[in-house]
Order: C-alpha cells, then sequence, then structure tokens
C-alpha cells in the first residue's frame, strides 16, 4: 500500500512540473491545443490512479479485511 | 413574456417546491438543517459535493473565461483533479473527528483541534469574508441568465433581488435537505446542457474541434496557451497549488463533510469526480466557439459568452432550457453557501458571546440570520464590475489560509500552537485583504523580480508568509510554555 501511494504524486509532478513543458497549441492531439490535450490525459490518469489506490486501500474492504487482519502476518 | 422566461420561472417554482417539500417528516434542528442529521449515503454525498463545485462559477465563468483569457482557463480543470487526490487522505479524518464530537460547522473543528474558541471565531470571520463574494458570484450570475434570456424585458437588478428572495426562502424552511434535493435535479439538468452545447456549437460552426482550435489559432495565435507574462506559467502553477489547497477549505464545502454517513464516502468520490470534472471541458468549447462567433465582449462582460452565443443559435424556448440550467446553477449552490454563512455567524460569533444561548436559539439566530447575509451580498453584487472568476480567485486567496493550521491539526502530535494558528491565519489574510483592497501584485510591490515571481498568485506569497509566521510564533510560544 505505501508504494501505490506514492501514485499520487504523480498528479501533482504531471500538472505542476508538466505543464510549463507542454505548454504549446501545437502539435494540436485529437483537435486539441497540446497544453489542453496534456492536462486532459492527467485528468483521467488521476481517475485511475486514485480507482486503485482505492482498491488497494484495506479501509475500503468490508468484512473480508477483518477477517484478514485476524491471520498472521506470516500467512497473508 | 416569453416562452425562455416562462422556463426560467416555471424551473424557480419547481425549485422552491421540491426545497420546501424537502424537510418533511423532519425535525428541524440545527443538526438536521445544518448537518442532514449526518445521515446522507454516498451517492448524496456526491451529488452534494460535486454540486457544489459545478455553479455559476464553471457555467459562466468557466465559458467565460475561455472566451476573455483562452489558455489560463485550463487552471479550472486541473485544482479541482489536484484537490481530489488530496481529498483522500484529507477529508476521513475530518469527517471522523466531526462525527465524534458532534461537530455543526467549520471554525468547530479548529475550535476544538486547538481548545480555543477566539480561534473558532476567527475562523468563521475568514469563512464570511470569503463567503460573501462567493455568494455574490451566484447572484450576478442569476441576474446575466435571466436579463438575458428575457431579451431586456426584466432587468438584472430585478433578477437579483427575486434570485436572492427564493434561495433565502428555502434555506431558511430546509436547510440542507433542501439543497441536497435540487442539487440531484440541478447535476443532471446541467450534465445534460452542457453535454449538448459543447458538442453542439463547436461542430455546428466549425464543423469540429479540430477546426474549431485551428481557427482560434489562425485568428488569435497562441490564444491557446498561456502567455510569456501575466497569466504565464508561473501564474498557473501558483493558482492551480492556492486553489486545490483551498478546495475543502470552504465552510460550506467543509460543512458538507459532515453530512455523509460514512467516510468510505469521500475515499470513493476521490476517485470518480476527477472524471465527472472532465464536464468542465465541454463549457471550455463553448467558450471558444464564442470567441470567433460573438467577439467583443470587455472586461466583465467575458462572462456573458454561453448566452450570448445560445441566443445568437437557438429558438427563445430552448435559451429559456439553458438559462433554467443556469438558474439551478447558482441557486443551489448559493443556498449552500447562504445556509453555511449564517451559521457561522450564529454557531460561532453569536454563541461565542452569548455562551449561555440555548441549541434553540442558536438555531432561530442562524434562520434570522439567512436574510441579512442575503441583503448584504445582493448589495455588492449591485455594485459589480468583476468578473466571477476574479471574485472567486479573491475568495480563494482568503480561505486558503486555513489550510496549513488545519493540516497541522491532523498530525498525530500537532507541532503549532493555537497563537501560532492564529498568528498565521491573520497574516495570511491581512496580506490578501491588504493587496485586495489597494489593487496591488507581486508585480507592483516589486517591478524588479523576475517574471516567474512578479507573475506568482498573491494568495500564494500569502500562504508563505502565513507559514512562516505560524512556524515561528509556534516555536516562540513552544518554548515560553515549556520554561513556565
Amino acid at each position: 500500500m505505501a508504494l501505490v501511494r506514492l501514485l499520487a504524486l504523480l498528479p501533482f509532478i504531471g500538472i505542476l512540473v508538466g505543464t510549463p513543458f507542454f505548454n504549446r497549441v501545437e502539435p494540436m492531439v485529437f483537435g486539441m491545443p497540446l497544453i489542453l490535450a496534456w492536462i486532459v490525459m492527467w485528468i483521467i490518469l488521476t481517475g485511475v490512479i486514485m480507482g486503485i489506490i482505492y482498491l488497494v486501500d484495506p479501509d475500503n474492504r468490508d468484512i473480508p479485511a477483518r477477517h484478514r487482519r485476524d491471520v498472521p502476518e506470516s500467512r497473508r | 413574456m416569453n416562452a425562455a422566461l416562462l422556463i426560467i420561472f416555471a424551473t424557480i417554482a419547481c425549485v422552491l417546491l421540491l426545497g420546501l417539500r424537502a424537510q418533511r417528516g423532519k425535525d428541524m434542528d440545527l443538526e438536521q438543517w445544518t448537518v442532514g442529521g449526518r445521515g446522507f449515503g454516498s451517492i448524496l454525498v456526491f451529488v452534494l459535493m460535486a454540486g457544489e463545485i459545478y455553479t455559476t462559477f464553471t457555467f459562466l465563468g468557466g465559458s467565460g473565461f475561455a472566451y476573455g483569457h483562452g489558455a489560463p482557463a485550463f487552471y479550472i480543470l486541473s485544482y479541482g483533479c489536484l484537490a481530489y487526490v488530496l481529498s483522500y487522505w484529507l477529508l476521513p479524518p475530518i469527517w471522523r473527528y466531526a462525527k465524534e464530537h458532534r461537530l455543526i460547522a467549520q471554525p468547530d473543528f479548529f475550535a476544538r483541534k486547538y481548545d480555543s474558541p477566539a480561534l473558532g471565531v476567527l475562523v468563521a470571520v475568514v469563512g464570511i469574508v470569503a463567503l460573501v463574494p462567493y455568494l455574490v458570484l451566484q447572484l450576478k450570475g442569476l441576474g446575466i441568465i435571466v436579463d438575458t434570456a428575457a431579451y431586456g424585458a426584466i432587468s438584472s437588478t430585478v433578477a437579483i433581488w427575486m434570485g436572492a428572495a427564493v434561495v433565502t426562502a428555502y434555506v431558511m424552511v430546509s436547510g440542507v435537505h433542501g439543497s441536497a434535493w435540487t442539487a440531484v435535479v440541478k447535476d443532471i439538468t446541467i450534465l445534460a446542457i452542457v453535454l449538448f452545447l459543447g458538442i453542439y456549437l463547436p461542430i455546428h460552426y466549425y464543423g469540429g474541434y479540430g477546426a474549431m482550435f485551428a481557427a482560434i489559432q489562425t485568428a488569435k495565435p497562441d490564444f491557446l496557451a498561456l502567455p510569456a507574462q501575466g497569466e504565464s506559467v508561473a501564474w498557473f502553477d501558483s493558482t492551480v497549488l492556492l486553489t486545490a489547497l483551498g478546495f475543502y477549505m470552504w465552510p460550506h464545502t467543509f460543512g458538507s463533510l459532515y453530512t455523509a454517513k460514512e467516510g468510505r464516502a469521500f475515499r470513493r468520490n476521490a476517485a470518480l469526480l476527477p472524471l465527472y470534472q472532465l464536464i468542465l471541458l465541454f463549457v471550455f468549447f463553448v467558450g471558444f466557439a464564442a470567441i470567433l462567433k460573438v467577439p467583443g465582449l470587455k472586461g466583465s462582460e467575458i462572462d456573458l459568452s454561453l448566452l450570448r452565443l445560445s441566443v445568437q443559435t437557438f429558438d427563445p424556448w430552448f435559451v429559456g432550457v439553458i438559462g433554467a440550467a443556469g438558474v439551478l446553477t447558482a441557486i443551489v449552490p448559493g443556498s449552500m453557501i447562504l445556509m453555511a454563512s449564517a451559521t457561522l455567524l450564529a454557531n460561532n460569533i453569536f454563541r461565542y458571546f452569548h455562551p449561555q444561548a440555548t441549541d434553540a436559539s442558536v438555531s432561530r439566530a442562524a434562520k434570522l440570520l439567512v436574510p441579512l447575509v442575503a441583503l448584504v451580498s445582493v448589495t455588492f453584487t449591485l455594485q459589480g464590475g468583476t468578473t466571477i472568476v476574479a471574485l472567486l480567485l479573491m475568495g480563494y486567496s482568503f480561505v486558503t489560509q486555513l489550510f496549513p493550521a488545519l493540516v497541522a491539526s491532523l498530525l498525530p502530535q500537532n507541532p503549532v500552537t493555537k497563537e501560532g494558528a492564529f498568528a498565521g491565519i491573520c497574516i495570511g489574510v491581512a496580506t490578501v485583504a491588504f493587496t485586495t483592497l489597494t489593487h496591488t501584485t507581486v508585480a507592483t510591490l516589486f517591478p524588479i523580480l523576475p517574471e516567474a515571481l512578479r507573475d506568482l498568485n498573491i494568495g500564494i506569497v500569502a500562504l508563505v508568509l502565513n507559514l512562516v509566521t505560524l512556524g515561528v510564533v509556534s516555536a516562540v510560544t513552544r518554548r515560553r510554555s515549556a520554561y513556565a
């Protein structure tokens, strides 16, 4: 989980650090200016990344998660 | 009375009915009124949180900003996305703490965490100062819509008064229950309208997106990229960061967290909301389509671009449908904002000065303060002059000042003292207030700085000063209490 959590840093890097490098109109991507296409790509990726984190995070599981905690560390 | 107005008024009447009916069968004490008895399920929380995001600001302000400023408008797409990432870890602990301590409003959280009712008052004041421009922009949008749809028959002044009266009435009766149910209706309508306009208009006028962007690039070269000066990449980054951090610091957003039944709802929303936010893209498409088709809107007129283009393109009845959707985007968030400000005034300021007041009298005070706040906002709205986006950015600069003290309070060992939190917020807010009132920017204060620093959003500068003050004062007060 700890490693998966690091994925959440990617949208910040993509949007805050990446956008200045893609601040151009051309080449257009899917008919959109490059900068817009770059931001849209990151929004979709953010949805995917947060979806993965949601699925991996044991806090979001109902009863099975509690069962799992009863199993000794070595057998998990 | 034309078809457009008829449809808009019918919508307002329906909203009012729905809002008034929503409180049925519930005993409206302060906890029911403001946080829906903490019984809202995942879907209602989703709609409420998403609904507060899709306001007149996005509908008229977003398209207007794309029309008038071009690429800088993309900041609106970006900040929500980053805010949702933060929300995954930020919201569940806030919600859990609020539930355990039965908190009603945002300042309660600070007051309890820092064990300082005075800090609660400060947070309430900051919240109200930030909320007024937010409410003003909703009313402004309402005025623009009715004025345009009436084809001049009703002035925007009359429309603003009517809109404020409707919102006031149903907030006083139903509180957050009214907002949640109208939010459902609003979200479906706005989704359909924005998707339709964003797809239809570029195809109708240009034959497609690619052709539209190519035409704009030819007519206004590099309008679709961030400029080298002013709203440059430095402005973009600092504004995105400021607004992403401030996203959940709005008193009404913070307050609507408390409505949730379970904390997992927030984590699920963190994955769903980024995609939901792509609707904004279609709002921009409308603004871009207007650039070459209704040219010449200047200054705060840019907020009119979506409606002007609609009037030019469609029959009055369909302008009415668009206007009705727009009215909903103003009324629903407007009601949340109005309720949040009245709650802050009653629960956190009135109660502080009258500690022996009963819950019933605080609840009554909150409801009586609703029309007062509405009246103040109407007065500001009628003075006019600023664009919708400028109003919102000002509010954001204020609320984001609460972020450092909030995050520190969530740490297992809070390094910040109540004096530090108090001083930091004061310095941050004072910086924003000073620069707003005197129209100062980093560029006018320090003209010799390099461009990247001159274009920084002043709210970020205030946030840095806030952090430094918070750190220094916390260190000093901590040492003093250690010696004592």
